[in-house]
């Protein structure tokens, strides 16, 4: 496993966006083109990943690449698997309704999620050292498509499994809450601290997350509902003689105006606002992963140094009673030694990492709310000047008309 | 994630006006200890209101709390509850005065939703008034209906209260009176102004039975009636011939029973039972020509069971081109207006339920808006309480800018709905008018049946009288019972030919009728929608400003995340 050699390994400052092209190292990659492959039941969506950087480990300063869906939750699993402490940056879902799936609005929307995934990646100074990911970014699509295969193997995480984790997290607050078997926990007040608040994030974000879905759906109601009625009160118009024909027909036409505006917005707020909002909750959801990882590594760091105590009290004993079972006795006892403190500086690494990632996670955060926040703010105070200026527009007519 | 909508509304509402009138209240801090625990209306949401200290920065000036009175930045450097914005924003908000309604020809602050309360004659008139107001309902007991077993039947009624300067009402400059009426009475005047004013557009009065929703108690109902019978007579009054009437004075202003007769619908009263038959019905064929008086009246309201099969008889004859009636609607010009008229009638019911539809559409945007902005403010407590990092106070300080500012919008989005519905409740006001004009239209149709009634009858009375007498010729000396009868059907000839006379007057009285009521509605109807478009028009304007400069300000609050290069 690479795991020491990153250990090891200083982090490069890998940047982003090449400044300068020679001197500082750069990686930066785009998932672009969508284009829908094979037909029906077996239809997908491969999408361009460009890659551009000037590190040695790759083969040149741009590599395109074909890949699918699929080919992202492989990346995801990976390092999952390896980078455990780490907050792994979460994909967009899996969409279950059918129809929606080969939606305009959907790709662009999971293509703007995978973008965002593979950037992230490729920012973290631990992750983008990552071999997976440098095959991700490069092998050819028959290698790919057999690194995926291969998955069905050791190392396939299904959703199910993710959800068996979460349910483990939770069982064992329950059970310990439930006053069952003494739960081999970390109960450090920090920690337990941490653990609440990544818990009732989550609540509090998928509320504000529907929210801000249903204020969506709102936007298009209004619009909907201002289109029908420019065409009625257009109608109406048609019904009467002028002036008030013709001023219904404006007022008609300026309803239809802003019912666009309002259409328009609505997609705004839905990739720049409720978007953001749903990346954070799956972050969230990433963070409870990786603390149901470290709950494990927790677990067998306990049980391991239990064992190593017993073997070596069993080892003392015999070698009291001078016993021909001392030999064996002592490997084992080294061989359980040394898989504790193996287990221990596992367990050790993912709370260095976790304390790491949360200093990032927070301010990351931050600054991507902040973002969407002020992206929102400006839509909204745009489309309210614009609605204001549609409206104005009508009434200096009207005000001609009543002092007639 | 949809499907517990309704439970989070109902269940969010009942504390949505609390939190969002807390917190933007400029004397508390929502954010701060506990000092609204007197508030009882709070307690479900109490455990946000009072958490532990927190360590809030020094720099966190929270413009909601009482100081600092000046900011920085942000619109006019004024930290109320909302700045104030330019023009239309300031001009909207007042046309809903009552003035309104006793005046009227005012078209700037015009428009209530009982908008017709003008006088259309506006030229000299614009000083008379009547203002009526519906209040104070009260259950009665039915005295007569009381026995020892049974209390009587209960009924409600409800005060009238009328303020008006005409003359008819008496005492010169101004009087106020009140009486006590209840329903049955509307219905009575209803019908009384339905046969005293034929041809004119008579606004319909309320229902009789009400449609029964299952939320809907005793309590609401009467509230509706009530609301429903102000609505209506203030139409009355707003008819320029009706409330001069004295129909309408007696209701508004005689004390004690309603001296106006109950309807003399025979037809539905003897359903009831409360009729003997008249005996028309069992009278002799040549016997009881028509009354000359009963001729000026519909058949359909009348006593006359005869006149209404021979005239419904007659209707079913011209529809099945039996023989051509000698009087035919030939009026194209009314033709084509009542066809206009349909047409029209049409479009404003689309409009109006499109209204509706618009109306709910923006209060629901208000209501998500508010909802979203308290999420916020849920989740800025949380990350002040939870705060490790300073990353996360200031995303907790990005977070309740945010939500001030939606709340705020989601305040404004109510209150220009409500403004909406006002305005936009002129088309549903003239859905009840359409109606009103189409029973004009039937006023004209009825009475014309009448006189081609009477003309085909005349026809073949003449016949018979042609017959008789050549019959007669023949015999030599004359028939003595033969010439009799020839004089009887000569006699009813006469008849005949007055009420038809008398019936050609009443049916020209209300085409003149149907003609300046068409007029006058057309005229007002023009000023009413050109109010209507008026009014929301402007309202959309100013709240549109409001809700963008709150937003502006939010931006501008946030500006440090501006990534927009330029």
């Amino acid at each position: 496993m690479e795991s020491n050699s990153i250990d090891q390994s200083q982090t490069r400052n890998v940047m982003q966006s090449p400044r300068s092209p020679s001197s500082h190292p750069f990686l930066s990659a785009s998932v672009t083109d969508p284009v829908k492959l094979g037909n029906g039941v077996q239809a997908y969506i491969s999408y361009r990943v460009i890659t551009k950087t000037n590190l040695p480990e790759y083969q040149g300063p741009e590599k395109i690449v074909i890949r699918r869906y699929s080919d992202f939750v492989w990346l995801r699993d990976r390092l999952f698997e390896k980078y455990k402490g780490v907050f792994i940056p979460p994909l967009p879902e899996k969409s279950a309704v059918e129809k929606f799936r080969f939606s305009a609005e959907f790709i662009e929307m999971r293509r703007a999620a995978l973008d965002v995934f593979v950037n992230r990646i490729a920012s973290h100074p631990e992750l983008q050292q990552s071999e997976d990911l440098r095959t991700f970014l490069q092998a050819d699509e028959e290698t790919m498509e057999r690194f995926r295969f291969q998955e069905t193997g050791i190392f396939n995480k299904k959703p199910a499994d993710f959800m068996q984790m979460f349910r483990d997290v939770q069982s064992k607050v329950s059970d310990a809450v439930l006053g069952k078997e003494k739960p081999v926990e970390e109960t450090t007040p920090e920690y337990e601290k941490l653990k609440h608040y990544v818990f009732e994030l989550e609540n509090h974000l998928a509320e504000a997350q529907k929210h801000a879905y249903r204020l969506v759906k709102r936007h298009r109601e209004l619009g909907q509902s201002l289109l029908d009625f420019g065409k009625a009160v257009k109608l109406l118009g048609a019904c009467e003689g002028e002036p008030t024909g013709k001023l219904f027909s404006d007022l008609g036409t300026k309803s239809e105006l802003v019912s666009i505006k309002l259409q328009k917005e609505a997609q705004q707020v839905l990739m720049n606002f409720e978007e953001p909002l749903k990346d954070y909750v799956r972050y969230v959801q990433s963070i409870k992963a990786t603390i149901g990882e470290r709950a494990t590594a927790f677990k067998q760091h306990c049980e391991l140094a239990e064992t190593t105590k017993l073997k070596e009290i069993n080892l003392d004993k015999l070698m009291l009673t001078r016993s021909d079972k001392v030999g064996e006795a002592e490997i084992e006892y080294r061989e359980i030694k040394a898989e504790s403190e193996e287990a221990t500086i596992r367990f050790e690494r993912i709370v260095k990492r976790m304390n790491e990632e949360i200093v990032r996670f927070q301010e990351q955060k931050t600054e991507e709310m902040g973002v969407a926040f002020h992206q929102f703010a400006k839509g909204q105070a745009r489309l309210a000047n614009g609605i204001a200026d549609a409206w104005r527009a009508l009434l200096p007519k009207l005000e001609a008309a009543s002092s007639v | 994630m949809m499907g517990s909508e309704n439970d989070d509304e109902a269940h969010l509402h009942a504390s949505t006006e609390d939190m969002e009138n807390l917190f933007l209240r400029d004397d508390v801090d929502p954010l701060a200890t506990s000092d609204v625990n007197g508030d009882k209306s709070n307690s479900g949401s109490r455990h946000l209101l009072s958490p532990p200290p927190i360590t809030v920065t020094p720099a966190d000036s929270d413009p909601l709390s009482a100081p600092p009175r000046s900011k920085p930045n942000g619109g006019g450097g004024d930290s109320r509850s909302y700045i104030e914005p330019p023009s239309y924003a300031d001009v909207i908000f007042s046309p809903f005065d009552d003035n309104s309604e006793i005046n009227g020809s005012d078209e700037g602050s015009h428009h209530s939703s009982d908008s017709l309360s003008r006088s259309p004659s506006s030229s000299s008139t614009t000083s008379d008034y009547i203002k009526i107001t519906v209040s104070s309902p009260q259950k009665e007991q039915d005295s007569s209906t009381t026995s020892i077993i049974s209390a009587g039947s209960a009924y409600i009624t409800y005060l009238i209260t009328t303020k008006t300067n005409l003359p008819d009402y008496g005492s010169g400059s101004g009087s106020e009176f009140s009486v006590r009426r209840r329903f049955r009475d509307v219905v009575t005047l209803a019908d009384r102004l339905a046969e005293s004013y034929r041809g004119f557009c008579i606004p319909p009065r309320p229902d009789k039975s009400v449609v029964e929703s299952q939320v809907m108690q005793r309590q609401e109902f009467v509230e509706q009636r009530r609301v429903a019978l102000e609505k209506y007579l203030r139409r009355l009054a707003a008819h320029p011939v009706i409330r001069k009437s004295d129909e309408v004075r007696v209701f508004l202003q005689v004390e004690g029973k309603l001296p106006l007769l109950a309807s003399a619908d025979v037809a539905s009263r003897m359903l009831d039972g409360a009729v003997k038959l008249p005996k028309q019905l069992f009278g002799g064929e040549g016997g009881g020509g028509v009354s000359v008086v009963e001729v000026a009246q519909p058949a359909r309201g009348g006593r006359d069971l005869l006149r209404l099969f021979k005239e419904l008889r007659q209707s079913v004859s011209n529809d099945w081109g039996g023989s051509k009636p000698a009087v035919v609607e030939e009026d194209k010009e009314f033709l084509e207006k009542k066809e206009k008229m349909l047409d029209l009638e049409r479009e404003i019911v689309n409009a109006s339920q499109q209204a509706e539809t618009l109306v709910k559409a923006q209060q629901e945007m208000g209501e998500t808006m508010g909802e979203l902005g308290l999420a916020f403010i849920k989740l800025t407590k949380f990350e002040n309480e939870e705060a490790v990092f300073n990353s996360q106070r200031a995303r907790a300080n990005d977070m309740k800018n945010l939500a001030t500012a939606a709340v705020k919008a989601s305040r404004f989005y109510r209150e220009l709905n409500s403004q909406t519905v006002k305005h936009l409740d002129t088309l549903h006001d003239y859905l009840g008018l359409m109606m009103a004009v189409q029973g004009a239209f039937a006023d004209r149709s009825s009475a014309l049946l009448t006189v081609q009634t009477l003309l085909s009858e005349l026809s073949s009375l003449e016949g018979r009288a042609e017959k008789l007498e050549a019959a007669s010729s023949k015999v030599f000396g004359g028939d003595k019972s033969r010439i009799k009868k020839i004089e009887e059907i000569k006699e009813t000839i006469r008849n005949t030919e007055d009420a038809k006379n008398v019936a050609i007057r009443e049916y020209e009285r209300i085409k003149e009728n149907n003609w300046s009521e068409v007029e006058r509605l057309d005229r007002e109807r023009r000023a009413d929608f050109l109010n209507m478009m008026k009014g929301f028009v402007v309202n959309q304007v100013g709240y549109a400003e409001k809700i963008a400069s709150v937003w502006t300000k939010a931006a501008e609050e946030t500006s440090q995340y501006d990534r927009e290069s330029s």
